[in-house]
């Protein structure tokens, strides 16, 4: 009897085997849905769902494979992402796309890694995302570049002296927060330093500190629900300084707790809505009509159809993706991420992409916008490059 | 010098008044049923919710009134549900029933929101801003400590001067004895979390109109913070637990002002060991020797 039970178990186990065998090849989003990071992490997978309805086929050796996406939500936490990424492996994904927040990235690669998995990056910025890992490629420009443009941002506006305020143990805002730091200080700024606890509501401490330093701009990098708090508590406190951020501030529930409120706030990001480029405003037309026709995409955008550069990253990784699985005649992850490094895409919105040895995107441009507090929309103020910092 | 350390009192003594009414919330079940009730911050934080689903298609005047309420019958309930087929049971039954009922909670709210943040209904009068000598805040930091001690001394008034305020006290006195006395236990315990749920309701409005993101997770900080509180001033003792949670509000603020931002919180817990260790029932509590 027992050996019938375990007969038919294992005949069981390879049903799944036959349902297989039609031409399919997998995608892992790994992203957060819920959490710090939920908002912008769903932002992201409406991208790459976008861009999964208008290409939702690859050709692979003159066989056409149907792609199907896998999504994992890693609820934005490092310990929940490995059991995320894990899913994501044993369901036999071919590449992996994301994910919003370095540190659920780096907690993930490792099991990538272990699994000879490619991952892709769409929006992670810190550096040890790529260096501490050889299967993780990103499309976005990094830390260290977006610090920079802040700290020159920041001084241009005519700020002396900086607070910096991050979270306690976050991988992207500490990084972020350092990176700015240097910049800051290389430029003969002042920076005064202080980190928030998780779960931390009452910021009303940590504003008046930066008003007694003296501080004439505040940077503070870090998950938006943190930020909806400091940006309400600032306006109360009736500060007079701007507050300025990174990638993650870019996102309607900033521009929900700014609106109607008299306070400045700044972001840079990899993206604005109204780029003069072909490939870029037809993304934007054709997201914009998507988000419109599909009314549970529209409320996972924040209720609006503002397109968020998250959105564009998420579309330019899936198609980056598929360059790769082309590029290495395979559906077989081991051999796309060899041919990951030799991909280069330039039909992308965000700016062409093709990667360094480290596996870094060569992308040296970010935008810095502003938060209307009137109509509530993000206002374009100026893009920043490399070359000119 | 004033200057600079008003704000800093004013926001201790705003989160002070919101810690209370949580601590006292935890402290009467303690005297009661010497359970601690590990939900009780879940609760709180679903009166978070009950106010933004509900302000979003009633007027506000409706819905505080009904958030009350349905806090308070989220509270009854989970007594019912959670800990009344326990009475007899040894009390560290109780203890996990109440920790699986606070996770219980917790994930219910991650399913029905869908884990994201949601921005809470800005109440009128109280959101406005006002000028303090030189510091600006809103309404509601003056509101939150009086309403705090008004909804305090009240309460104390009606277990010291009312028929079932005596009910109460003679439980917790002891709990077998009152039984054969003829006072029904059940329904002494169910005003215990009546009033419980009702102040952590009205906690929950103070707290959300200052600090306006409700996550599923928003109550676990402030409801541990009130344990503490609870803790410090000695369980069991009402104005202990308002007294416990002034001191933890305004010294946390007050470390934050003096530049160690990262310890804040390690403060508060460390505030906590230190009372343990010198007063094993904190300020004002009961000095009976008892097993646990």
């Amino acid at each position: 009897m027992k050996k019938v039970i375990a007969l038919v178990l294992a005949l069981m186990l390879m049903v799944p085997a036959f349902a297989m065998a039609e031409d399919i090849v997998k995608i892992g989003v790994f992203e957060p849905s819920s959490g710090d990071n939920g908002a912008g992490g769903k932002q992201e997978v409406l991208g790459v769902e976008y861009a999964h309805s208008l290409k939702p086929t690859v050709t692979v050796g003159g066989v056409e494979y149907t792609v199907q996406l896998v999504n994992v939500d890693n609820q934005s936490d490092s310990s929940k992402a490995v059991t995320a990424a894990q899913e994501l492996v044993s369901a036999g994904v071919s590449v992996v796309l994301g994910s919003y927040g370095s540190g659920a990235s780096m907690a993930g690669g490792d099991v990538f890694a272990a699994a000879e998995v490619p991952a892709i990056g769409l929006s992670c910025t810190n550096p040890s995302v790529t260096t501490l890992c050889d299967y993780y490629w990103r499309i976005c420009f990094l830390d260290p570049f977006q610090g920079s443009v802040m700290a020159n941002f920041a001084n241009s506006l005519g700020a002396k002296k900086a607070y910096v305020l991050t979270m306690l143990g976050e991988d992207y805002g500490n990084g972020l927060g350092h990176f700015f730091t240097d910049a800051f200080k290389g430029l003969g700024g002042e920076v005064v330093s202080e980190t928030f606890p998780e779960g931390t509501s009452d910021f009303t401490a940590y504003i008046n500190n930066a008003i007694n330093a003296g501080c004439d701009a505040v940077f503070a990098p870090c998950a938006t629900t943190y930020a909806s708090l400091i940006i309400d508590q600032a306006a109360s406190l009736n500060v007079t300084f701007p507050l300025l951020a990174g990638d993650t501030w870019e996102s309607s529930v900033i521009l929900d707790a700014a609106k109607g409120k008299n306070i400045e706030v700044y972001v840079s990001t990899f993206f604005d809505e109204n780029d003069d480029g072909a490939a870029a405003a037809e993304f934007v037309s054709g997201f914009k009509a998507w988000l419109n026709d599909n009314a549970d995409k529209k409320t996972n955008n924040g209720g609006n159809d503002i397109v968020a550069a998250v959105s564009a990253l998420g579309f330019d990784g899936y198609n980056v993706a598929l360059a790769a699985i082309e590029a290495a005649g395979s559906i077989d992850a081991k051999a796309i991420a060899e041919a990951l490094p030799t991909v280069v895409y330039d039909g992308a919105v965000t700016g062409s992409i093709s990667f360094d040895e480290i596996g870094d995107a060569n992308k040296d441009m970010a935008y810095v916008k502003k938060a209307n507090t009137e109509t509530g929309a993000f206002d374009f103020v100026k893009t920043q490059t490399v070359a000119g910092l | 010098m004033f200057d600079r350390i008003l704000p800093y009192i004013l926001a201790g003594i705003s989160v002070g008044g919101q810690y209370a009414l949580i601590a006292v919330g935890y402290t009467m079940v303690y005297g009661i049923l010497r359970l601690i009730n590990f939900a009780h911050g879940d609760i709180f934080t679903a009166a978070g919710f009950f106010m933004v689903y509900l302000t979003a298609s009633l007027p506000m005047q409706i819905s505080i009134p009904l958030v009350i309420v349905l806090t308070v019958a989220l509270g009854f309930t989970l007594e019912r549900v959670a800990y009344k087929p326990l009475r007899t049971a040894p009390r560290m039954s109780v203890m996990i029933s109440a920790i699986g009922a606070s996770y219980l909670l917790q994930n219910l709210m991650w399913y029905v929101t869908g884990g994201l943040a949601k921005q809470y209904p800005v109440l009128p009068w109280l959101s406005d801003n006002v000028q303090i000598f030189t510091a600006s805040t809103k309404v509601v930091t003056i509101v939150t400590p009086i309403l705090t001690i008004g909804l305090v001394i009240a309460l104390v008034m009606l277990i010291k001067h009312t028929k079932i305020g005596m009910a109460m006290r003679a439980v917790s006195h002891d709990f077998e004895t009152s039984q054969l006395m003829g006072i029904r236990i059940n329904s002494v315990i169910s005003m215990t979390f009546v009033i419980g749920s009702g102040l952590a309701a009205v906690g929950s409005m103070l707290y959300f109109t200052n600090y306006s993101t409700v996550t599923p997770t928003v109550g676990a900080m402030p409801g541990l913070k009130a344990f503490v509180a609870a803790v410090f001033g000695g369980i069991g003792s009402i104005p202990g637990a308002v007294i416990g949670a002034f001191v933890i509000g305004i010294s946390e603020n007050l470390i934050k002002a003096a530049g160690y931002t990262a310890f804040s919180d390690a403060f508060t817990f460390a505030l906590l060991i230190v009372v343990l260790l010198f007063k094993p029932t904190g300020l004002f509590g009961e000095k009976t020797a008892e097993k646990v």
